[in-house]
């Protein structure tokens, strides 16, 4: 019997003991990183005539025609090398993902405030830096459009308009009893990534180039330096060992600085690194997008939603960048986890002259779920009943089980099994009766509670991003070399996917070397985003582990005459029969007898079938669930707020490290909650992001996080699809859990006019909780319960 | 005179002559040292990813602050023992803080790491903290975190913080205290290079160099000279540092107030002004972060006329009294004259500031303040309200009330102040004339912190919380944070 080469044909090696995977193990660099031994792009180590480039721009321009460039006064400055322009692109001027709509630097029109129009390239970082101020760049002022209101107004979109439609609302809408509709409003959030945007190029012979760069698609970075130099994607290499942070900010943002760093160091001859400082990262670089979401719902008086309507009105920026994919996954989780029966979910992807919006962790769908838990709040505020029994009879069960875009909710029961620990471990009742008793006697301070589900889907919509690469080699002392296409930005995958190979091989996690990111191993990746990196590369490097592994198998059968189920890899050991080898003595062996050591493991995920032109088939392999009890007290003289309690269960499968799962949900709902509470992008009357420093943006700190807080995770059958070892994924997801935090504050302000529904709008900062408050108490009387037609 | 600055460095003493007026200390490690353990997350001391320790000889006991070297100017570091996140792992083995942050996990990006280690390193060794979350928390302001939601960061804080310091840096205190005395001198320094730093060691050395140089800048702590230097790349060829002057920090305390020094930081003075009243104390503890309290100054802050500034409203309702030097004259004058408009104060060229004096409410005083902002910590407010009544008999006979956030600079609400003497505390019928007042008081701005509206509305609400507390109301059931406070103590 030969041993299979190609494991997915035919019976794979002996499953894996599990030794490494579901241990708490510690991140791979936690070591690194409390020593500051851990290095980012700015910490590598400078090759000899580095040069620095910093990014110019017109600082009062929004919109408008390039008249004149005088960039003599920047030139002048001591140390600067070159000042370059779109003129100096040796290839095309694009760093878009897609549509070549994005300028690296702006060519005869500036179409946002902070878009790029020049580099300096200077000795020093501090030279390049004050150079850059000194170019004078005239403009013909065009007015802007900076809102989403303006832009529907303008009628102006950067893509086609979309919609999942089924049933009839319109119909459904005439047979319910009760119609709400409203607006409202969501704001965006800022990534803040703690490394701001990185890059330096080293360029190589034949006019390649070589690139550092903070990227989560690091195949990305190498296509658009090819492309803007006018070379073969074949002269670019790009290697990424670690981000400090990516949140979706580096899945495509991450090309412009890589690409005027190449285009800097194909012109000077030189190494040439660009680390943007905090202001210039936060005006020049995309955000989460903010919408203006137009909702309608009928429901049977009972509270059990009839037809829905909702129109998401998304501000997009000056390009397309990822807007398609953002906003479909809006309307894919604009039911969060309630069943629709009749229901139109339109989408308009609003062209506006501001920064390019882009990922952002769950990519669209927070926006969606929070759109969907307004109608439930707006029901449950009108009907006199419980919000949570509301969502309750809302959920998808075992009948009522498709979603509004056709595809099966597999998995309801988890969602209710979840949701019902979740409601008796939270004390939810007893607390609803506490909260009730405290409004009563508490005329400023009210309190509020919500209890909230997350469903989130998992895969990348577009289907072809849906595949991974690894590569894996074993030396012959037994050292293992691990190598994927996902890139490491903190969520723990590089530890994961080594706990995986090391249970392959049956050895600690001493033995595997994980190298950095590098398309020259792995080539023609996707993003390391959507949270499918573990799914993805874990997947892959198993399969590589594993053909290797079949190999040894096939030749230590031969070698010792022992049929191959008899031969195990564990505890550091080969047991083959009766022999008992180390790894070492087996490479070692197997090398000498010729055998092939390495493997370049592949996989694409199965079952996925989402064609977007017909908005049928499934785009998701499956759904992920969790839950989160929220309690909360606002001031209503102030609107300040602080959130006093949060229970968490959140379902991963089975979990391949626990320890780095209940960090990505404690990491994720905190973000979570800063978006929709303190974190507020603002813009001036120009159109020009004054909020761009943590000194005027303000992301969530220790204190905000509630002093009880208290996450599981949830023990149920791990992952039904066969994901790697039955886990599933966990980055995104938990940002969802915040929209407990943003209801309960409503259910708060709700607690001054029974029946009548708060205008909340996310972020909830003390001023926007104070609108509601006002609006609460300026009205005269509840909203009425009969039908309004909107 | 010295043309040199001299600080310790791994038990080393280092010594410098080609110090640059704003080079900054995180330059100084990453630039010069390339030591890249230290990060630039933010350039303006509001992130924390780049805080180092720096030990200091305080009553003849090494205290460790933390700081933001981004906005540190290298000069300043004289006379101290310079830590940085290399100098804590020890023979290969972890500091207990790096320790506790592995085991339980607070790190994930690890970009943000080395500035809390170092936070946490200062929290280490600080004496009589109270071991609760709060006090982490209160550490660990400055310190910014987007991916673990602090959690596990808190809990490693709570783990390895709270016992008798004993790393390296407690085993060879003596040593450190010796050398650092070794290099503690009297002497004015001078570097001249590219424009000079020159740190002044006494008042009268100061009032002779800016009167020969009025166009130089007084740096004191440089919280906000430093985002000069990174944000705005001002060009600074002129630095005088205050730190080393003799006698400028001195906080004194006594039954008619508190004087505060030109020098004296948010941290030296926070014990005093808590004793002062219990609601400056938490205001103090809530400006800025520990980094910007161990090294910002009252003094710079009323100086530069800092529109980030939430201490003047409350000094101003108190009646501070702000005292100002030249080489040729002294003068005193009412806080709030200081300000003439926004980025103008009532400072002559060559004139600095010495100190401020803070009167103690008396008996009849109540005072309050409220610090409105869109996060609790390291927030800039969108409205600080203070307030001082005199009440005699339950009625208010005198009102001083001060506002941040209500115009370009600290002001009194004069209509307010004046309507409100005669109202009765426990008549709240009788403090509308003063709610009203308000509105005529002041013209708010709407900016990013927040609109017009909101902040007369808040401006009303203050008045109204200030009055509601003096009557008698229980501040747990006004403020989110009284409230949460109580709540946390039932719980424990």
């Amino acid at each position: 019997m030969t041993a299979p080469l190609d494991p997915r044909k035919g019976q794979p090696a002996a499953a894996a003991t599990l030794a490494q995977v579901r241990k708490p193990l510690a991140h791979d660099s936690a070591q690194k990183h409390v020593t500051g031994t851990a290095a980012y792009v700015d910490d590598v180590v400078e090759p000899v005539g580095m040069l620095h480039v910093a990014p110019g721009w017109a600082r009062n321009a929004v919109r408008g025609k390039i008249l004149n460039l005088d960039l003599d006064k920047a030139r002048a400055v001591d140390g600067v090398v070159a000042v370059l322009t779109a003129a100096d692109v040796p290839g095309i001027n694009d760093c878009s993902p897609a549509l070549g709509d994005d300028p690296v630097f702006a060519d005869g029109e500036i179409q946002f405030f902070g878009q790029v129009v020049f580099a300096v390239v200077a000795e020093t970082r501090d030279a390049a830096r004050r150079a850059a101020r000194l170019a004078a760049v005239e403009i013909e002022p065009i007015t802007a459009i900076i809102s989403p209101e303006d832009a529907v107004a303008a009628d102006t979109t950067v893509l086609p308009d979309y919609q999942f439609r089924r049933g009839s609302p319109e119909t459904g809408m005439t047979a319910a009893d009760h119609i709400l509709s409203g607006v409202m409003h969501i704001g965006g959030q800022e990534h803040f990534y703690l490394e701001g945007q990185a890059a330096f190029a080293v360029p190589q012979e034949d006019g390649g180039m070589f690139v550092h760069s903070s990227t989560q698609h690091p195949t990305e970075v190498q296509h658009t330096v090819a492309k803007v130099l006018g070379v073969p994607d074949a002269l670019v290499t790009t290697e990424v060992r670690r981000m400090g942070g990516g949140f979706g900010g580096k899945e495509s943002q991450a090309n412009q600085w890589a690409a005027i760093a190449a285009i800097a160091a194909a012109h000077t001859g030189r190494p040439c690194k660009l680390r943007l400082d905090r202001d210039d990262d936060m005006i020049m670089t995309g955000k989460r997008h903010d919408f203006r979401v137009e909702w309608q719902v009928g429901h049977d008086g009972e509270g059990r939603i009839r037809a829905v309507e909702l129109d998401f009105l998304a501000r997009c920026g000056y390009s397309a960048d990822l807007s398609l994919g953002v906003n479909d996954r809006t309307m894919f989780h604009a039911d969060s986890s309630y069943f629709y029966p009749d229901a139109a979910i339109r989408s308009r992807r609003l062209k506006t002259d501001t920064v390019s919006n882009t990922a952002f962790r769950g990519f669209g769908g927070p926006q969606g779920m929070l759109a969907a838990e307004r109608l439930i709040d707006a029901i449950a505020i009108s009907t006199g009943k419980d919000p949570l029994e509301v969502r309750k009879i809302n959920f998808y069960d075992a009948e009522r089980n498709f979603t509004p875009y056709g595809m099966p909710v597999e998995e309801h029961h988890v969602l209710h099994d979840l949701i019902a620990q979740l409601e008796k471990s939270s004390g939810y009742w007893d607390r609803r009766e506490r909260v009730r008793a405290f409004n009563a006697a508490s005329p400023v301070l009210k309190k509020g509670l919500a209890l909230t589900p997350v469903k989130f889907g998992i895969s990348f919509t577009l289907k072809h991003l849906n595949q991974a690469g690894a590569l894996v080699h074993l030396y012959t002392d037994g050292s293992i070399q691990l190598n994927h296409g996902g890139t490491e930005m903190g969520q723990g995958l590089y530890q994961k996917v080594a706990q995986v190979v090391a249970d392959e091989f049956g050895v600690g996690l001493d033995r595997i070397r994980i190298t950095a990111t590098n398309t020259s191993k792995v080539p023609n990746t996707g993003p390391t985003a959507a949270s499918s990196g573990t799914d993805l590369n874990a997947m892959a490097a198993k399969r590589a582990a594993e053909a290797i592994k079949a190999r040894l198998i096939g030749f230590l059968s031969t070698e010792h005459q022992v049929p191959e189920d008899q031969i195990h890899f564990a505890s550091n050991k080969v047991f083959a029969g009766e022999k008992v080898l180390t790894l070492a003595e087996v490479a070692k062996a197997a090398h000498m007898a010729r055998i092939q050591m390495s493997h370049a493991g592949f996989y694409a995920t199965p079952g996925i079938t989402w064609e977007r032109e017909s908005a049928t088939g499934r785009p998701f392999l499956y759904f992920a669930y969790g839950g989160a009890c929220a309690e909360v007290t606002i001031d209503t003289m102030t609107g300040e707020m602080t959130v006093d309690r949060v229970d968490i269960l959140h379902d991963v499968g089975h979990s391949i490290n626990p320890a780095i799962d209940i960090g990505q949900i404690e990491g994720g709902f905190v973000q979570g909650m800063g978006w929709l509470t303190t974190e507020e992008l603002w813009w001036d009357d120009a159109g020009r992001l004054r909020t761009h420093a943590p000194s005027t943006y303000k992301i969530p700190t220790a204190s905000d996080i509630p002093p009880d807080f208290r996450v599981a995770l949830y023990e149920g059958n791990g992952n039904p699809q066969d994901t790697i070892y039955r886990s599933k994924a966990v980055g995104e997801p938990p940002v969802m859990l915040a929209n407990a935090v943003f209801c309960a504050i409503n259910d708060a302000v709700a607690s001054l006019k029974p029946g009548m529904i708060p205008e909340l709008n996310a972020p909830a900062t003390p001023e926007a909780i104070m609108k509601a408050v006002r609006g609460m108490r300026r009205a005269k009387a509840p909203q009425s319960h009969e039908p309004v037609q909107a | 005179m010295r043309e040199t600055i001299r600080f310790l460095k791994g038990g080393e003493v280092i010594e410098l002559s080609d110090v640059r007026p704003t080079e900054t200390v995180l330059d100084y490690l990453r630039l010069r040292c390339r030591l890249t353990g230290t990060k630039e997350g933010c350039g303006e001391g509001d992130c924390g990813a780049c805080t180092v320790a720096l030990g200091r000889l305080v009553n003849g006991r090494m205290v460790y602050r933390p700081i933001n070297s981004c906005i540190q100017l290298l000069g300043m570091i004289d006379g101290a023992e310079l830590v940085t996140v290399e100098d804590l792992a020890a023979d290969g083995r972890l500091h207990p803080v790096q320790q506790a942050m592995v085991d339980l996990h607070g790190s994930q990006c690890g970009f943000c790491t080395p500035g809390f280690i170092m936070t946490l390193f200062t929290l280490y060794h600080a004496e009589g903290e109270e071991k609760s979350r709060k006090t982490v928390c209160d550490w660990l302001a400055g310190n910014l975190c987007r991916c673990t939601g602090y959690r596990p960061i808190v809990d490693a804080a709570l783990n390895a913080c709270f016992e008798a310091a004993g790393d390296a840096f407690a085993w060879r205190a003596n040593e450190t205290r010796d050398k650092l005395r070794a290099i503690m001198d009297s002497r004015d320094i001078y570097i001249n290079r590219d424009g000079f730093f020159a740190s002044p060691a006494t008042v009268d050395g100061l009032a002779s160099l800016y009167a020969a140089n009025p166009d130089a800048t007084l740096v004191a702590g440089a919280t906000d000279v430093g985002l000069w230097v990174t944000k705005h790349l001002a060009d600074l060829p002129k630095i005088i540092w205050l730190g080393r002057i003799a006698g400028l920090d001195r906080v004194e305390e006594s039954p008619a107030g508190v004087l505060m020094g030109a020098t004296a930081t948010y941290a030296d003075s926070e014990a005093a002004m808590a004793g002062l009243s219990p609601a400056l104390g938490e205001l103090w503890r809530r400006i800025g972060s520990k980094q910007v309290r161990a090294s910002g100054t009252i003094g710079g802050n009323i100086a530069n006329g800092s529109p980030i500034g939430d201490t003047p409203p409350a000094l101003i309702a108190l009646g501070a009294t702000l005292e100002l030097q030249s080489k040729d004259n002294e003068r005193t004058l009412p806080l709030e004259d200081f300000f003439l408009e926004y980025g103008k104060q009532d400072r002559k060229p060559d004139e600095f500031v010495t100190g401020v004096f803070v009167p103690r409410p008396d008996a009849n005083q109540i005072f309050r303040c409220f610090k409105i902002s869109k996060r609790f910590d390291q927030d800039i407010s969108s409205v600080m309200g203070a307030f001082r009544f005199t009440v005699v008999s339950g009625t208010i006979t005198d009102a001083r009330i001060a506002y941040g956030g209500m115009a370009g600079t600290p002001m009194r609400a004069k209509g307010a102040e004046t309507a409100l003497i005669g109202a009765v505390l426990d008549n709240p019928a009788s403090w509308g004339t003063a709610m009203k007042a308000l509105v005529s008081d002041f013209k708010p701005l709407t900016d990013m912190r927040a609109s017009s509206e909101y902040r007369m509305e808040t401006a009303r609400a203050l008045l109204a919380k200030a009055l509601m507390e003096a009557s008698g109301s229980d501040p747990a059931g006004l403020n989110v944070l009284d409230h949460r406070e109580a709540a946390d103590d039932r719980a424990a």
